[in-house]
């Protein structure tokens, strides 16, 4: 019933959680399909359950019900371990925060995914150098995150999300942090990695940074209320 | 692979411990004087064992030491002045320990006299050591110069001497000595040979021997002073015969040696209404000081043991402390992928680095103090082998141990949670 091309498949998604003796159902029986090589703004406002959506594709969070399809395979009922593992490899994180590693430097920090991968060293500093200088960066690869300015540190989160080379990135409020002019150039630079073949879901509530996307997904109460295609 | 994986872990935790270098070093002290104390408190009970070993070892295991000893009900008697004590062992009694025990290999008789010798104008009082041939085998000396008591000395009742090393010198005696004639008392005796002797006699037990003996044949001994003895004391005489007063018996083998010993001192009981003589086993004491040396070493190490579990929880409180401060970094490692034995390894080895490089610096510090303590307070101190392995190993275990659980904390951080965490 789905289409086969889509990367990722949530059926009859919900997320309830119980807070004290109330349960908040966070996500209430979503079905959605993120095609491969889309790029999607998730809307809502506060509460409408779209940081769940995102943390659930994300592989951070389970469903407490429905089914989870990646790349066409049910990892519902994965292990920590295994869904560790998709985030690895198939998954990249752009945050509204950055979220560097303050001690490690640009390079390391870019490093990071590669690290966990099990590159040797020259390999991988090779590989953070080249997607360093794709951001514009490579001047600044010995720096800290503290010396950059915001938009340099989304830039460095941006390409250490690239380092894995995955299918997906995940961007939650990704110019949240950042002026007008430099929410910009990261959107445009998430816009030539669309161009590019990544798939990109974006959660945003700024209407403007939605326009960048494709498709734009509207939630409510843990619902879809409306998906807009281009 | 995982070769690599670990030297990267190593040397990017070394360089996270190196970003807080002061708190790394604070924490690393527990650590560090928790070792250094172990080390140092090792090396001071196993040199003040050593040497109480040592000393008990000169007396020779295998021997068993008969030594007459006035009783103490005498005492009050001998202020009578024409009293003569007489008590110790008897020749009687070192026929007797020959021909009733099996175990008994050697079985020398000690007769001691103390006597002013005299070469030329030089004269220094020796102790005067009665005794067979077989002294010189159950209580091995180098001998330096001449020869030692043979049989035919005994037989002969000849007039001769063997001094030691130490005796030889204040007599200004030397090689050349050998041959020469010397004074003892009123009689004349031939220098036949010069042994080396123990010196610094001190501790558990006396040693057989001392510095300034004098050996001659017993029958010699018995001849030339007889056994009755009279010791001048404020004005009065007191008189007191001894026969002999010491029986050195030594045994075949080590086992035999304590069992021997009660026998000697039941038989010898039959024929003493007094307890005047008195059995001290070497290998009684020897086993009873290592014993000590165990419980000595045990103590120490334990109350040094518990500065290093100090430490440990100091390295613990540090870990838990960083985990909750990098709550954030855990959830953003755990995002890109990270697995939990990946945070559990990273946490873990920040925390052997610091209990190791601790255990490295306190070992150099428990090698130093025992250095110090022998320079200054003239105490032996001796660092085995094992006495640095082991708090080495510990500071390792404790950095395993006391790290864990702070790791497990890190690994259980829910990254939803950590990558909201400010």
């Amino acid at each position: 019933m789905m289409p086969p091309r889509s990367l990722i498949c949530l059926e009859n998604a919900k997320k309830i959680y119980t807070m004290g003796r109330q349960q908040v159902a966070a996500l209430d029986g979503m079905d959605v399909a993120f095609e491969k090589g889309s790029f999607w703004a998730v809307m809502g406002s506060s509460g409408s359950g779209k940081s769940t959506l995102m943390n659930v594709i994300g592989c951070l969070d389970r469903l407490t019900s429905g089914r989870y399809l990646f790349q066409g395979r049910n990892i519902s009922a994965h292990t920590d371990d295994a869904l560790s593992d998709i985030r690895l490899r198939h998954i990249g994180f752009v945050f509204q925060s950055f979220n560097l590693i303050p001690q490690l430097t640009v390079q390391r920090n870019i490093e990071l995914p590669l690290y966990y991968l099990g590159w040797d060293k020259e390999k991988s500093a090779n590989h953070a150098q080249n997607l360093a200088s794709m951001v514009g960066l490579e001047t600044r690869l010995t720096h800290r995150p503290f010396e950059l300015s915001g938009g340099q540190m989304q830039r460095v989160a941006i390409a250490r999300a690239l380092a894995a080379d995955p299918a997906l990135i995940l961007a939650d409020e990704p110019t949240g942090n950042l002026d007008t002019r430099t929410s910009d150039q990261i959107m445009a630079l998430l816009g030539s990695l669309h161009e590019g073949g990544k798939t990109i879901i974006m959660v945003t509530h700024e209407s403007h940074i939605a326009e960048y996307a494709q498709n734009r997904l509207y939630m409510k109460d843990g619902r879809i209320l409306k998906v807009e295609k281009r | 692979m995982k070769q690599i994986q670990f030297s990267r872990e190593l040397s990017s935790g070394i360089q996270t411990l190196l970003l807080h270098k002061l708190r790394s070093f604070l924490t690393m002290l527990g650590v560090v004087f928790g070792v250094g104390s172990v080390v140092a408190m090792l090396a001071v009970g196993e040199g003040a064992s050593k040497e109480a070993l040592e000393q008990i070892r000169k007396l020779g295991s295998h021997n068993i030491l008969i030594s007459s000893v006035k009783p103490a009900e005498e005492d009050t008697a001998g202020t009578t002045p024409s009293f003569m004590s007489i008590y110790g062992l008897t020749y009687m009694d070192h026929e007797r320990i020959a021909q009733s025990f099996s175990s008994v290999k050697k079985n020398v008789p000690v007769k001691l006299v103390r006597k002013e010798a005299r070469i030329g104008h030089r004269a220094v009082e020796l102790r005067v050591v009665g005794t067979s041939d077989q002294w010189f085998e159950v209580i091995p000396r180098p001998v330096l110069g001449g020869r030692t008591l043979m049989q035919k000395d005994l037989d002969a009742k000849s007039p001769v001497v063997i001094l030691t090393e130490f005796g030889a010198r204040k007599l200004l005696a030397t090689r050349q000595t050998i041959g020469q004639t010397i004074r003892i008392g009123v009689d004349s005796f031939t220098v036949i040979g010069i042994v080396k002797n123990e010196t610094g006699a001190s501790g558990a037990m006396q040693i057989p021997d001392r510095e300034i003996d004098a050996y001659i044949p017993i029958t010699t001994a018995m001849s030339y002073f007889g056994d009755v003895v009279i010791k001048m004391s404020s004005g009065s005489r007191l008189r007191e015969k001894v026969e002999l007063n010491q029986i050195i018996v030594q045994v075949a083998s080590l086992d035999q040696v304590e069992s021997s010993a009660r026998a000697i001192e039941r038989m010898l009981s039959l024929f003493h209404k007094k307890k005047d003589f008195q059995i001290q086993v070497p290998l009684a004491l020897l086993k009873q000081a290592e014993a000590t040396k165990r419980t000595f070493n045990i103590v120490l190490g334990a109350i040094a043991g518990i500065s290093l579990l100090v430490g440990g929880i100091g390295i613990m409180n540090i870990m838990l402390a960083s985990v909750t401060e990098r709550t954030r970094e855990i959830g953003i490692r755990r995002a890109i992928g990270a697995k939990r034995k990946q945070i559990i390894i990273q946490f873990l080895i920040e925390a052997m680095v610091l209990s190791f490089v601790g255990g490295i610096l306190g070992l150099a510090m428990g090698i130093a103090i025992p250095f110090f303590i022998t320079w200054f307070a003239k105490m032996p101190t001796v660092i085995t082998p094992m006495g640095i392995l082991l708090p080495l190993c510990v500071s390792l275990g404790i950095g395993i141990v006391f790290g864990l659980y702070p790791a497990a904390r890190a690994a259980r951080v829910d990254p939803i949670v950590a990558l909201r965490h400010e």
